[in-house]
């Protein structure tokens, strides 16, 4: 006979109290896990929904001159002027603490030049990268190749060019390969082409005018790696695009604060649940405690007792709970989600940490049953004596 | 000195008008390997004494020794020890954990000892064996008759061999035949060396003892 065996056997004798402590920290535990699995999940996919936005930091040169808009955003200090980036240097942002979580880095670089007598922005990129820091882009048409350019739709309507017409730069003949279908933003009033094919047509060899990078960190904030650039590269400015940053951090946020609100409450209920249910159950037990402790039981021998008991059912609730809550947020994702692409994997970490909550809140709520129990005088409690 | 020494116990319940005296300094002596009956009407203070004796309720004033261990200097958890070590309990309502078997409810007071579960078996079956139980090792309490019972609870209170058994009223719920056969294990257990003190109100149980002490309004009259 052991301690151990003892709480076991006590437990299968009272199912119905076993039973009801076990279902209010199943339903505490898998409420907490669903609801955690459920911010993992929309985090995400906002995270993935976030990618298709595209660029959301920008690495241009330091300057005190001209600020230009591009894409909608006010970008600051490129001037055709000032001097530029070394492409080279570019490979430093690849050397950052937080570099896994860059998705894309895209060198631009940008001039001026007159195609048909009129003059055009000629953006050089690398359109390896294009299809991550401009998802949105679609084109009639194909990627150029070095001879080949694109032309924005605005671009290609007013010089009334198409896929497969050729045009001259700085002396250079170009064939237009694609044409942008209509992006709402500047990128229809430009021309682009291969990064070299660029530097070569405006003899900007080895520079860049500015970078674009998609970086994605949910668990770091974007400032940090603006800051790491920044390090990387300190003769760069490095801007996060704020509104996209912003809108992200704010509407995560308020979702796990309503989170928390929540799993407060639903830890509070089931820590009650199992300190009424374990209190009763002592007092059912005087009798038993009164034998226990009069044949020699130390008061720590009770305690351990109940806090069995309670380790007993946490455990079983824990894992119980967490496969509940898991399969919960599995179901809601698969026929609630739109577009059927978020994902709710096994969590190892979030199992170990449900197992965890589970036997604490249980051990917690049971603290005080157990003292009850411990505090048992065993004349009054036998009182037959 | 004796080797269970009572000195001018009291024990009150309440204070000021609401005070009630249990016991009204009551002193004796028992030496080792004695079997006392203890009798008295009800109220008489006699189950209070027992208490006293099972380290189970300290006495207002005065002093209780065994073996010159003086039980209420002892802190709880000592007193715990010293009733695992020293008394083996019998009650007359029996005081079988309901949910544990028969060899289960006679291998409680080796729970916290440390020791193979086989040697607590062996050690529950020879007392099990002792008082005639071989068999219903493993039947529950509501599946055995009130005399095997009381029998558990005598296999209980002498697993551990202790060296004092406490038996309170162990005939109180049982009937004449199975009376003698429990009292017949008490005397049993005495002759191998037990010192035995048993609370009665059946003078022909307390006739198995060597020595009847009688309680009445708290005092020791004989």
């Amino acid at each position: 006979m052991t301690l151990k065996e003892i709480a076991f056997r006590n437990l299968l004798r009272r199912k119905g109290k076993a039973g009801f402590v076990l279902a209010g920290l199943i339903i505490g535990v898998s409420t907490v896990v669903a609801i955690i699995s459920f911010v993992e999940a929309m985090t995400d996919d906002i995270n993935h929904k976030l990618e298709k936005y595209g660029a959301n930091i920008l690495i241009v040169p330091k300057t005190e001159a001209l600020t230009l808009s591009y894409g909608g955003l006010s970008l600051g200090g490129i001037s055709f002027d000032m001097r530029e980036l070394q492409e080279k240097e570019l490979f430093r942002v690849n050397s950052i603490r937080n570099s896994k979580n860059i998705a894309a880095v895209g060198p631009l670089v940008l001039g001026v030049l007159n195609i048909n007598s009129r003059k055009i922005l000629l953006a050089g990129i690398d359109f390896s990268v294009s299809n991550i820091l401009k998802p949105w882009w679609q084109m009639e048409g194909s990627i150029p190749d070095e001879n080949g350019i694109v032309l924005g739709s605005e671009a290609a309507r007013i010089l009334n060019l198409e896929p497969g017409n050729k045009v001259s730069l700085n002396g250079r003949n170009l064939n237009i390969s694609g044409v942008l279908r209509p992006t709402g933003s500047q990128d229809d009033q430009l021309a682009f082409t291969r990064l070299k094919t660029a530097q070569s047509i405006l003899r900007k060899e080895g520079r860049v005018s500015m970078a674009e990078v998609a970086a994605l960190c949910k668990d770091c904030p974007i400032e940090e790696m603006v800051k790491q650039i920044s390090d990387a590269l300190p003769e760069a400015k490095v801007m996060a695009i704020q509104q996209v940053v912003k809108g992200r951090m704010e509407s995560l946020a308020q979702f796990k604060k309503f989170s928390i609100g929540i799993l407060m409450v639903v830890l509070l209920v089931g820590g009650l649940v199992v300190l009424v249910t374990m209190s009763s159950s002592v007092r059912e037990r005087t009798e038993e405690i009164g034998i226990l402790r009069a044949i020699g039981f130390r008061k720590r021998h009770v305690i351990k007792i109940v806090f069995l008991e309670a380790g007993i059912l946490s455990s079983i609730a824990g894992i119980t709970g967490y496969f509940l809550g898991w399969g919960v947020t599995h179901v809601v994702f698969r026929f609630f989600s739109e577009s059927g692409s978020v994902h709710t994997p096994f969590n190892p970490e979030l199992a170990g940490m449900a197992l965890l909550l589970a036997i604490f809140i249980g051990i917690a709520a049971s603290a005080y049953p157990a003292t009850m129990a411990a505090r048992l005088d065993p004349n009054d409690a036998l009182r037959a004596l | 000195m004796s080797y269970i020494e009572a000195e001018n116990l009291v024990k009150t319940y309440g204070k000021g008008e609401a005070e009630v005296s249990a016991i009204r300094g009551i002193s004796f002596g028992i030496e080792s390997g004695e079997f006392v009956s203890m009798m008295g009407e009800s109220g008489a203070g006699k189950s209070t004494l027992l208490s006293i004796m099972g380290a189970m309720n300290a006495p207002t004033t005065g002093s209780y020794k065994v073996d010159d261990i003086n039980i209420y200097n002892l802190n709880t958890e000592q007193q715990a020890d010293f009733r695992r070590e020293f008394l083996g309990f019998v009650f007359q309502s029996f005081h079988l954990v309901s949910y544990l078997t028969v060899v289960e409810n006679v291998m409680l007071p080796l729970t916290t000892i440390k020791m193979s579960k086989k040697e607590k078996r062996s050690m529950a079956e020879k007392a099990l064996s002792w008082v005639g139980l071989t068999g219903k090792e493993n039947r529950l309490p509501s599946q055995i008759s009130g005399g095997e019972k009381e029998r558990v609870a005598v296999a209980r209170a002498i697993v551990n061999e202790p060296p004092v058994l406490l038996a309170d009223e162990p005939t109180g719920n049982l009937d004449t035949k199975t009376s003698t056969e429990i009292m017949d294990l008490l005397q049993g257990l005495n002759e191998k060396g037990m010192t035995i003190i048993m609370v009665t109100h059946s003078s022909d149980c307390a006739k198995y003892a060597r020595r009847m002490m009688q309680v009445s309004d708290g005092c020791l009259v004989q």
